[in-house]
């Protein structure tokens, strides 16, 4: 299962060094923005369309298509902003590229600034990432003090500022919008849309916001070509997607693979397997929002987009958190519900109610109160909620919670005071489980 | 841009160095008030934490209202609106590290510090919080104390953390403390066991 390394590969072949402009430059770093310099910017945006990358921060949006909607006269400054506030659950993969190869990212923002001629350029990175934003800064120094950023970037006429931004502890401002907020200096409450970032954003201007990873391709997209980047993965997910891997498996860590791969090779090959004395619960493949898969969904699944879908969950963004047979399901949920009942930002009646009830109900059912009703409330209140908020926070408690019922009932059951008619309790979840 | 032409009305003691860099931050934004977020690092990193006096400085800087300057603390779990410990001690308790141990992690730093989260000891020293997931999931059970990460944590090495912090002073050093991975045994100890 060996796999092309387009965004790993200078930080494994380079420990340590890795993240220096120096390390960077002698391996082929800052070729491709001279390149773009040079190209006609709808040209850059058409290479990124070419090479099928869809975005790596959760809703897998075709990135080049999200440029192209920015409008080419327009009278306000257009910005670009990198989204490294990386804060779904099970989620590190952009805190590699940070730590290990800041100057790719940097070297994506510059891409997609020229791409849409922008001159100014954000990257929000949460705020507990103080190493990282201070390894990204120390990057974006070197590229102040060699020309490469500030006026006349790399000797042309171009001029482009970079600013490190940090959030402040908050889920929600990783939200594209809520970010937005929060870069101007507010609270991080997302807002309706329309009107998209791309056509009013920050400071209600044309803006990209894209993730790290996405970002993180953009240069050997367009020093290789669209078409060579398009080479690999599958049919409809191109590429490689970084997974970060954690729960106890023995090897956790951020592996790059190409789309398409197994799920359970890769648990063998990359992940080392679970821990001995461990088996599997299930796994949830891309970041706490996605739905759980049992077992035999896994056998065979392909990691890539429709692969996923087909298997009942979703790419998101990539966060592989494997779950033994020593927890419960209920644990499990339960964790979940609590962590989305504290980051929703209130703003939506069905979001911040639901959250809240959602957690206090399966803790009634943890704590042995609980009984088949709180379960039936559950799904109803998930049902509820997909769909019908400003943002997909209400959607990332909803799934998960539909979900763990319906692929682990006999967990729920089980602490449930008194019996539960399990025929039941499936026939509840047939009537809710649509929002999968 | 200099803070003189402002009319700062309440003192709050930032150094030099704080105000020079406020300047250029706020210069750097289409907005002052965009320059929120930043600023109030620098006062909480010199101040310790965000005082109504400091809202009060920080309102009048970035011409907004000192409530306006309240409800941005309030909505972000790293601004402290009260003093804290001298050393913040933030669990993670997401799932990634609930599967690795963390609620063990949590009750025992419970009992060793005789807090519950969200307290601080008698001495001042600890504040104990719960906090959710700090990008480490793969490196969990982890906390962060001020600005560090300390990964890959059991039991036995939270308590020589707690001895190793008790006779140091803090410092501003960020790189993460990235142990080895627990060793079988350990986990042992820590592993959730609700499973069937
Ligand atoms: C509740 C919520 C939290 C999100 N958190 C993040 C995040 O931490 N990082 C990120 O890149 N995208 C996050 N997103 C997705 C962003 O809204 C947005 O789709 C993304 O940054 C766009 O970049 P991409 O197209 O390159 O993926 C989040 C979305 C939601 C609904
Ligand atoms: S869905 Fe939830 S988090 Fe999103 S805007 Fe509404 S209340 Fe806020
Ligand atoms: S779940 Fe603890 S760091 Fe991610």
């Amino acid at each position: 299962m060996s796999a092309p390394k387009i965004l790993m590969q200078r930080g494994l072949d380079h420990p340590g060094t890795s993240h220096k402009l120096e390390t960077y430059e002698a391996t082929g770093g800052y070729r491709a923005v001279r390149k773009a310099l040079d190209m006609d910017p709808l040209a850059v945006q058409q290479e990124v369309k070419t090479s099928g990358l869809r975005g790596r921060g959760g809703a897998g949006f075709p990135a080049g298509m999200k440029w192209g909607f920015t409008p080419r006269d327009s009278e306000k400054p257009k910005y670009v902003v990198c989204n490294s506030d990386e804060s779904e659950p099970g989620t590190f993969k952009d805190r590699w590229l940070l730590e290990n190869d800041p100057h790719t990212v940097i070297e994506g923002i510059m891409i997609a600034a020229i791409a849409i001629d922008c001159h100014l350029a954000f990257n929000y990175v949460r705020g507990e990432y103080s190493y990282q934003g201070m390894c990204f800064q120390a990057a974006v120094d070197e590229a102040y003090a060699n020309g490469y950023l500030g006026k006349g970037i790399f000797g042309s006429d171009y001029d482009l500022d970079l600013v490190v931004h940090y959030g402040a502890g908050a889920y929600i401002a990783g939200e594209e919008t809520g970010l937005l907020e929060s870069l101007e200096g507010r609270k991080a409450m997302p807002r309706n849309k329309p009107p998209f970032p791309a056509v009013e954003g920050l400071f209600w201007c044309p803006t990209v916001i894209n993730n790290t990873e996405t970002l993180a391709a953009v240069p050997w997209i367009i020093e290789n070509g669209g078409d060579a980047y398009a080479q690999y993965g599958t049919e409809k997910s191109k590429g490689t997607k970084m997974w970060s891997c954690s729960g106890p498996i023995n090897k956790p860590g951020v592996y790059e693979v190409e789309f398409g791969v197994e799920m359970m090779g890769f648990v063998e090959e990359y992940c080392g397997g679970l821990i001995d004395g461990i088996g599997l619960k299930g796994i949830v493949p891309g970041g706490s929002s996605v739905p759980v898969m049992r077992p035999e969904q896994c056998q065979g699944a392909r990691m890539d987009y429709e692969g996923l879908l087909e298997r009942g969950s979703l790419v998101g963004s990539g966060g592989f958190i494997v779950i033994g047979d020593n927890v419960s399901a209920v644990d499990c949920l339960l964790n979940l519900a609590r962590f989305y009942a504290h980051e929703s930002c209130g703003q939506c009646t069905p979001c911040r109610e639901g959250c809240g009830w959602i957690e206090q109900l399966v803790g009634e059912i943890r704590n042995g109160s609980g009984r088949q009703a709180n379960l039936t409330k559950v799904l109803e209140l998930a049902d509820a909620m997909a769909g019908k908020t400003i943002c997909a926070l209400a959607d990332a408690m909803a799934w998960p919670a539909v979900a763990f019922i319906k692929n682990y009932p006999e967990d729920f059951a089980e602490l449930c005071e008194g019996d539960v008619d399990l025929d039941a309790l499936e026939e509840a979840v047939s009537r809710h489980d649509h929002i999968l | 841009m200099s803070s003189t032409g402002n009319a700062v009305t309440t003192a709050i003691s930032l150094s030099a160095e704080a105000t020079r860099r406020i300047d250029e931050i706020v210069a750097r934004y289409p907005t002052p008030h965009a320059a929120m977020l930043p600023v109030l690092w620098i006062v909480q990193r010199e101040q310790g934490w965000i005082s109504p006096e400091a809202m009060e400085w920080i309102g009048d800087r970035l011409d907004c209202s000192a409530a306006s300057v309240e409800a941005v603390v309030g909505f972000y779990t790293m601004f402290d609106a009260a003093p804290v410990g001298k050393y913040k001690l933030q669990v993670c308790r997401t799932l990634s590290c609930e599967l690795m141990g963390a609620r063990k992690l949590i009750d025992h730093l419970r009992e060793r510090l005789g807090v519950e989260p969200g307290d601080t000891t008698d001495d001042g020293m600890f504040t104990l919080q719960e906090v959710e997931c700090l990008g480490s999931c793969g490196t969990g059970p982890m906390l962060q104390c001020n600005f560090r990460y300390h990964e890959n944590l059991s039991l036995e090495r939270i308590e020589a953390l707690l001895d190793e912090l008790r006779c140091a002073e803090p410092t501003d050093e960020v790189t993460p403390v990235i142990h080895d991975r627990p060793s079988r045994d350990a986990y042992r100890e820590m592993f959730p066991t609700s499973g069937r």
